[in-house]
């Protein structure tokens, strides 16, 4: 059973050039410090926002967003990023969680390195059709 | 912007900041490179002490810049790596950054000048050294 999820705030950064993926990582970082998560939490989320906005930049092709929202379940306290695009999407969600498989741009490890920076990651995409992650960090 | 690349001897300091963007990067990469073709300068500092994050584009963006300088015989070290930082990246996984690194400014200016030294006392020929960086 999922528990009842209660939002605290809610925060949207349009994601068009590498500046704005900065102005979410600083957006991400204030938050997660207005709330009590700790400097080492709340620099993950923020590389996690910073790897998630530059795919955006770099490989959707299109404009995206940031959604960042702070919210309350089973009496714990978590920071959610959303980063969504509407671009050309990743032809293989599997071959891209891999270690060490790039399109080109990265190193490789970013979407596999975004996972074990988080404590949630769910990923969706298909060809053509934009990808979605959603990353989660708890207290 | 640019980023400000000083010259200290033989030695290049460049500090790089937070929200440096990919064509930034690239032309921070194509002057030091040319820095090193044109001026008497052997070592580079790229000092991160300013970054908060390094995502495996960040990442990407400072080995290129070791591995090209090294490429044409000059030494590389990354300074002032905050702790954050190392979090995240080890986290993340792998060596992200397979660079020589040092704690702050001054010890990797002395790592620079202590190694620089020491080639002059085996004939200054830079492909004779051993390159202990793997890749």
């Amino acid at each position: 059973m999922t528990p009842v999820e209660q939002t605290l705030l809610t925060a949207l950064v349009p994601i068009i050039t590498e500046l704005d993926v900065s102005r979410a990582r600083q957006e991400a970082t204030a938050i997660a410090a207005a709330h009590g998560f700790s400097k080492p939490a709340a620099y993950r989320m923020a590389t996690a926002i910073s790897e998630l906005g530059n795919n955006i930049v770099f490989h959707a092709g299109e404009p995206g967003e940031i959604r960042l929202r702070v919210l309350r379940a089973d009496g714990r306290l978590g920071l959610e990023a959303v980063a969504e695009d509407r671009g050309r999407g990743i032809d293989d969600v599997a071959l891209a969680m891999l270690d060490g498989y790039s399109t080109g741009g990265g190193l490789g490890c970013g979407l596999p390195g975004c996972r074990r920076l988080v404590d949630e990651f769910e990923i969706s995409s298909a060809p053509g059709k934009g990808a979605c992650v959603k990353v989660r960090l708890w207290i | 912007m640019r980023i400000p690349i000083l010259r200290l001897g033989e030695i290049l300091l460049a500090p790089i900041q937070s929200d440096i963007t990919d064509e930034q990067a690239m032309q921070l990469q194509a002057e030091i490179l040319k820095l090193l073709e044109i001026t008497t300068a052997r070592g580079v500092v790229l000092d991160i002490s300013a970054l908060d994050v390094v995502d495996s584009y960040m990442a990407r963006i400072l080995t290129d810049t070791a591995r090209m300088a090294r490429l044409m015989g000059g030494e590389v070290v990354i300074s002032g790596m905050n702790p954050t930082v190392a979090i995240a990246l080890i986290e993340m996984g792998r060596e992200l950054i397979n660079v020589a690194t040092a704690l702050n400014l001054e010890q990797a200016v002395d790592a620079l000048k202590a190694r620089l030294s020491s080639f002059d006392d085996h004939d200054g020929i830079a492909t004779g050294r051993s390159v202990s960086h793997g890749g």
